[in-house]
């Protein structure tokens, strides 16, 4: 089964440049490798500078902007697969950049449990139907009694760097179900 | 009061009431508890203004603006203490955080450079 919410699209092949780096969660304990969360989410940034031909990455230009909202939003897709991702699968995190020739597209995909994926949903659900604003202050409340709930990630992707988000969901093993989940940022350069 | 790694750090200076924070703070969920236990420390020292240097601090993943949301929203509760906020336009995100953090402390103040 396949279920699909938000802004997701198909992968095209139409893109001019892509790049995709794969990680195997089992290889070392989650805290062993956090660190190469930011480090990937780094190198995808200034990969992406090679294709803005300019020597103006000053702060405040377009092109520093975008450099900063790739670090971010690849950082925290990377951080949520590798914390919700289901490990005693051998199954790889795979981080997918593409360019665009007016946007470019983040695709993180995982393997992740059946309750894992309805609490997702039931976040996904809130995220697109609610008021910014509004849900950043609950979920900041919310995170004060739980620190471990997610979704801070994704609202200040769509609040603060405009990004478009979608998933796709699909069921790959039935028992125990086990889902693979694509998380797709869009944004426009 | 300090914490101190590779990555970043958090320091409170006691003089001017300013806690620093540099570097680039991606950490994972709970490792963010001893630097709120540093926030709360500062916060248990009654001081009237709590200044937040951010202007060093150049990655902050959503935790750590978690984090910082809780404690700033904590400080609007507690109604004793005034926050300002320290931010500079180098680091393109930090005005972002700074009208976030406001929705939850509407009198927090801003200072740029």
């Amino acid at each position: 089964m396949i279920q699909v919410f938000g802004e997701f699209k198909k992968e095209s092949v139409k893109s001019r440049e892509f790049l995709m780096l794969g990680f195997s969660p089992g290889s070392a304990p989650l805290q062993q490798r956090w660190r190469n969360n930011g480090l990937s989410a780094d190198f995808l940034a200034d990969y992406l500078t090679t294709f803005f031909p300019t020597d103006d990455y000053e702060p405040g230009t377009r092109e520093a902007k975008l450099k900063g909202a790739v670090s971010y939003i690849a950082n925290e897709l990377l951080e949520n697969a590798m914390k919700f991702n289901y490990d005693t699968c051998d199954y790889q995190i795979t981080l997918k950049f593409k360019l665009y020739s007016d946007h470019l597209v983040l695709r993180v995909t995982n393997h992740i449990q059946k309750k894992i994926m309805s609490r997702f949903q039931r976040f996904i659900h809130e995220l697109l139907n609610s008021e910014p604003r509004e849900l950043y202050i609950r979920q900041i409340k919310r995170s004060k009694e739980d620190e471990s709930i997610s979704g801070l990630g994704l609202l200040t992707m769509i609040n603060d760097y405009d990004a478009k988000l979608g998933w796709q969901f699909e069921t790959v093993e039935p028992n125990p179900e086990v889902i693979v989940v694509t998380t797709m940022a869009q944004l426009p350069i | 009061m300090e914490i101190t790694t590779k990555e970043y750090s958090v320091k409170y200076d006691t003089e001017t009431a300013s806690v620093y924070c540099q570097g680039t703070l991606r950490l994972n969920g709970q490792e963010y508890g001893p630097i709120m236990q540093l926030l709360n420390q500062v916060a248990a020292l009654e001081p009237p203004l709590i200044t937040l240097n951010l202007r060093g601090l150049r990655a902050l993943n959503s935790s750590g603006i978690s984090m910082l949301g809780r404690f700033v929203f904590a400080m609007n509760e507690k109604k004793t203490i005034q926050l300002l906020m320290q931010g500079s336009h180098e680091i393109a995100w930090q005005e972002k955080w700074a009208k976030n953090f406001q929705l939850l402390m509407p009198s927090l103040q801003v200072e740029w450079e």
